[in-house]
Order: structure tokens, then C-alpha cells, then sequence
């Protein structure tokens, strides 16, 4: 006799042993947030994707540019884009922290500080958006 | 001494992804997602992003920006289905799913970089 | 009157019960109490069944990890007086392992797990006695010190989730202490470990949620341990590649 709750484990068939529930994720703050910085990861493919229909658009011709250009001002795409932005600022801030952890950085035989290592990525973050938004944006 | 698992491949993808997407998707997601079409900053011509698009640097570029982070959302997203709907036992399916999809996109980008 | 707290304990009896239930018992609220001294006194004054493991009392041992209003904690170092008094603490065995009784979890588990990774030092040769003792410098032991903190109270086990979906993950304890031993510089046994750690089961299914960090009360930071090998295994996995030598192919091997 062996309900469901019971899955013999190898030594015993009497041992309890819960099934974990699909929804585990939501059992807990921690784990929610988890979630969601892993699927951060669908508004970086939702970015590339966007890119990659703007080079369509270039391709096609200023007509095509201009389609694209407007399509993106629909409030729809507005909001998506807002959470999609969201998101890739959650990746950004979760990746350049986490980062220290698994890359340690040591200097005269002690380990620097985590912040100290995060903190040059940031930094390289604001510098390459400022190079991109100034080839993006400037005026030949 | 053992061969160590072909994940390490896809797990060194899955990071140069992210250090892309760290550092370079978020302003052009701001650019074209939300300050332009909401009228915060003028966009750039048509003629002139044809022109920087075309260049050599931008074209290398342009295949980094929109191949890496896809490998990045590749893996990530494989195991979050793997864990968060405990689907594993589809997992060729997962597999393909997720990899094809970063594939078909970069091939995308290739075709649309060499053809600009 | 003196103060009193509420504790709701899971009790399972497997002679007897499908499946575990709360019994409520109330405790006198004492400032320096901690969850433990409640167990112990229910267990002295109230209910000689109630099971559960403890030892030295002082969180060094590793034996009285329970979860405790959802969070994995060592009930040795978690006082009554975090909850406050009149409140119900929630007691339950640590998530993720099978029950045998009451607060009781089996670790054979685990064990067969930690005993996988070659937690010990592994040498090709071994020096005569008249060599003397292997030196080693403070920098090198702050190479793995971190890691050799680990005192197996199986928190970190029952904070990951992928300990709890994927049964066959070595999980973060056992990958920190396989750490442990790679980083010292005594250890000659890394490509050893290699195969079991370099493995979807091993550091492969970790994903980094980092719960297992949060909870460790002795600061080893197994999520740490788990992410740095990932790096080596992955460059591991280059050489591999680009001079291909003639290796069994572990991945393709079913885990042990």
C-alpha cells in the first residue's frame, strides 16, 4: 500500500517525501524574484528581436523606416517596450552583482571587495551606452 | 581523467550573452523603445543610420549585438523551463526550441548585415 | 503569568500516518531561549515522542537544521524572542529530504553525494615522513578557507529549489566542499573530480539562485564555490576541445 505522498525512496517505503509543486516559484519572495530575473532574459530576444526588425526596415527602404518608426509609437509597443526596458535593467543590475561571485578578483593575496568589482562594470555600462547613443545620435 | 560535459559550451555562450546584453542592449532598447517613439529625443534619419549601419565596425557589431544575447536568452530560458514548469522530459524539444531560436536569429542577422 | 509562545511542529509517525501533521504546543517564552530549548522542553515536560536530532548545541555540529516559519535555520541558533512572545513559530523538517519521522530527514542521500565529490586530499605521490609537513602559506589557505567552513547541516539543500526538482543534484554543499579540496594547494585530485562535478548533475544544474548562500550559517557561500568552477569547467571543456585527447566521454556516461 503506497499512496501517492509515499514514493518509496531506496532504503524505506515508508519515508515521506513531498512532491514539489509546479507553482514552487511562487511559494516564496525569494524564489518569485529569481523568476524574474531569470525572464529578463525574454526582454533581451525581445530587444534582439526588435533590432533585427529595424535592420529589416532599413533594408527595405526610408518608406520601411518610417513603418517601423511608427509602428513603435503605437501605445501597445510603448508599454511592452517600457517593460521589456525593466526588465533589461534588472539583468543589467542582477548580472554586474553577481558577477564578483563568481569571478574572484584578488589582490595582494586578499579578496577585494564585491562592490569594488561590480563597480567597474557599471561604469563600462554608462561609457558604452554614451559611445552607441553618441554614434546612434550625432549629426554628421 | 574524463571529458568534461559539452554544457560548458553552451554555459561560455550563455556569459558572453550576457555581458553583451549587460552592457549594450539596454540603450539601444531605450533608444528605439521608448525615447523615440515617445518624442524624447530625435531620431536619426533614415539616411544616416544607413550609413552607419553599412559601416565595416558597425556591421561587426550589429552580428555580436543580436547573436550573443539571443544564446544568452537561449540557455536561460531552457532552464527556467526546465525548472520553473518542470518540464524536462521534453527536453530535445526545449533544446531545439531554444538553441534553433538563437540560431535562426543570428542567421537572420548575418543575412540582413551582409545584405545592408 | 509568564509569557508564552505558540510552536506548531510537524509530527509524522509512518507506522501510523499517510502523510505529516501539526500538533500546537505551548512553551514558556524565554528571552534567551531558542527554538531548540522549546524542542527539548516539549520533549522533557509535554510529549516524550517528539522526534528530532540535535547535539552540540553551539552550531558547530550541523545536526538541528529544521525549517522554521518557512526558512531553513539551525533551531540552535534561532531564538524564540525574533518571533516574539504570543507569536506561533512553525516547525518542520528541512525541506526537499524524505521524512522518517517527525523533524527526522534521511540524508543517506546527501551522504552518497558528498562521498561522490572525493571530499579528502588526493595525492600522486606520497612524500615520505622525512620530507616534512606540507607548508602552506596564509594566502594559500585564503584560496579555500572560505569553503572548509561547511559543517553539512544541509541548509543550503533544503533553500535550492533544483535540490527539490532534480533528486539527482549534487547540490551546493557538496560542490563547495569538492571546491575546497580543488583550491588547495596540497590537492592533486582535481582532474579526478572533474567528471562528477563537470556534469549536469553536478555544477551544470545549478542555476544561481543563490538561497543556498543566504541560508549557510557558517558564510561558506556555495553559490560562490558553484560559479567559480563553472568557469573552470567551461575553459576545461575548451582544452578539451581544441586538443582532444583520447577521454572516456563522462557526459554520455549514466551518473553513478
Amino acid at each position: 500500500m503506497s499512496a501517492p505522498a509515499h514514493s518509496p525512496t531506496e532504503f524505506h517505503p515508508r519515508w515521506y517525501r513531498e512532491r514539489v509543486s509546479t507553482y514552487w516559484w511562487m511559494g516564496s519572495w525569494r524564489y518569485l524574484k529569481f523568476i524574474l530575473r531569470e525572464l529578463s532574459c525574454v526582454a533581451v530576444a525581445w530587444s534582439v528581436g526588435m533590432t533585427l526588425f529595424l535592420l529589416r526596415a532599413l533594408l527595405r527602404g526610408p518608406d520601411a523606416y518610417a513603418h517601423f518608426m511608427h509602428r513603435m509609437q503605437a501605445p501597445g509597443m510603448i508599454g511592452l517596450n517600457l517593460i521589456a526596458f525593466t526588465f533589461l535593467l534588472l539583468h543589467t543590475v542582477t548580472w554586474f552583482n553577481l558577477a564578483p561571485r563568481a569571478i574572484p578578483v584578488r589582490f595582494g593575496g586578499r579578496r577585494v571587495p564585491e562592490f569594488m568589482v561590480a563597480a567597474p562594470n557599471y561604469v563600462a555600462w554608462v561609457v558604452a551606452s554614451v559611445v552607441v547613443g553618441w554614434f546612434i545620435l550625432r549629426k554628421p | 581523467m574524463s571529458k568534461p560535459s559539452n554544457e560548458g559550451f553552451f554555459w561560455l555562450l550563455f556569459s558572453a550573452g550576457g555581458v553583451v546584453a549587460a552592457l549594450l542592449i539596454p540603450v539601444h532598447a531605450f533608444l528605439f523603445g521608448v525615447a523615440f517613439p515617445l518624442g524624447w529625443i530625435q531620431p536619426p534619419t533614415y539616411e544616416k543610420l544607413l550609413v552607419l549601419v553599412q559601416s565595416p565596425l558597425a556591421k561587426l557589431y550589429l552580428l555580436v549585438l543580436c547573436s550573443l544575447p539571443l544564446f544568452h536568452w537561449a540557455h536561460r530560458f531552457r532552464f527556467t523551463l526546465y525548472d520553473g514548469l518542470q518540464v524536462k522530459h521534453l527536453n530535445e524539444v526545449i533544446f531545439a526550441f531554444c538553441y534553433g531560436g538563437a540560431l535562426l536569429g543570428t542567421v537572420a542577422g548575418l543575412y540582413l548585415v551582409v545584405k545592408l | 503569568m509568564a509569557d508564552k509562545i505558540l510552536l506548531e511542529i510537524a509530527r509524522y509517525a509512518p507506522e501510523q500516518d499517510e502523510e505529516p501533521k501539526f500538533q500546537s504546543f505551548e512553551v514558556p517564552f524565554h528571552k534567551e531561549w531558542v527554538v531548540l530549548d522549546a524542542l527539548n522542553h516539549i520533549k522533557d515536560k509535554i510529549d516524550g515522542t517528539l522526534t528530532y536530532r540535535w547535539s552540540c548545541r553551539m552550531g558547530i555540529c550541523g545536526s538541528c537544521g529544521m525549517m522554521v516559519n518557512g526558512e531553513p535555520k539551525l533551531t540552535c541558533a534561532t531564538f524564540l524572542s525574533s518571533y516574539g512572545k504570543g507569536a506561533r513559530v512553525r516547525v518542520e523538517p528541512l525541506r526537499y529530504f524524505p521524512v522518517i519521522r517527525d523533524l527526522v530527514t534521511a540524508l543517506s542521500d546527501f551522504l552518497l553525494k558528498l562521498e561522490k565529490v572525493k571530499p579528502w586530499l588526493i595525492r600522486n605521490d606520497s612524500p615520505p615522513l622525512t620530507a616534512g609537513e606540507f607548508l602552506q602559506t596564509p594566502e594559500q589557505l585564503d584560496l579555500y578557507k572560505q569553503f572548509s567552513m561547511c559543517i553539512n547541516c544541509t541548509l543550503c539543500y533544503a533553500a535550492c529549489p533544483v535540490v527539490g526538482l532534480e533528486p539527482s543534484f549534487v547540490g551546493p554543499a557538496a560542490l563547495a566542499l569538492a571546491q575546497r579540496y580543488n583550491l588547495d594547494n596540497r590537492d592533486q585530485g582535481a582532474s579526478e573530480r572533474l567528471g562528477i562535478l563537470a556534469h549536469p548533475d553536478g555544477i551544470w544544474g545549478c542555476t544561481f539562485v543563490g538561497e543556498c548562500t543566504r541560508v549557510c550559517p557558517k558564510h561558506v557561500d556555495p553559490a560562490g564555490a558553484i560559479q567559480q568552477y563553472k568557469l573552470k569547467a567551461a575553459l576545461e571543456w575548451v582544452k578539451s576541445f581544441v586538443l582532444p585527447r583520447g577521454h572516456e566521454d563522462v557526459s554520455k556516461k549514466e551518473a553513478a
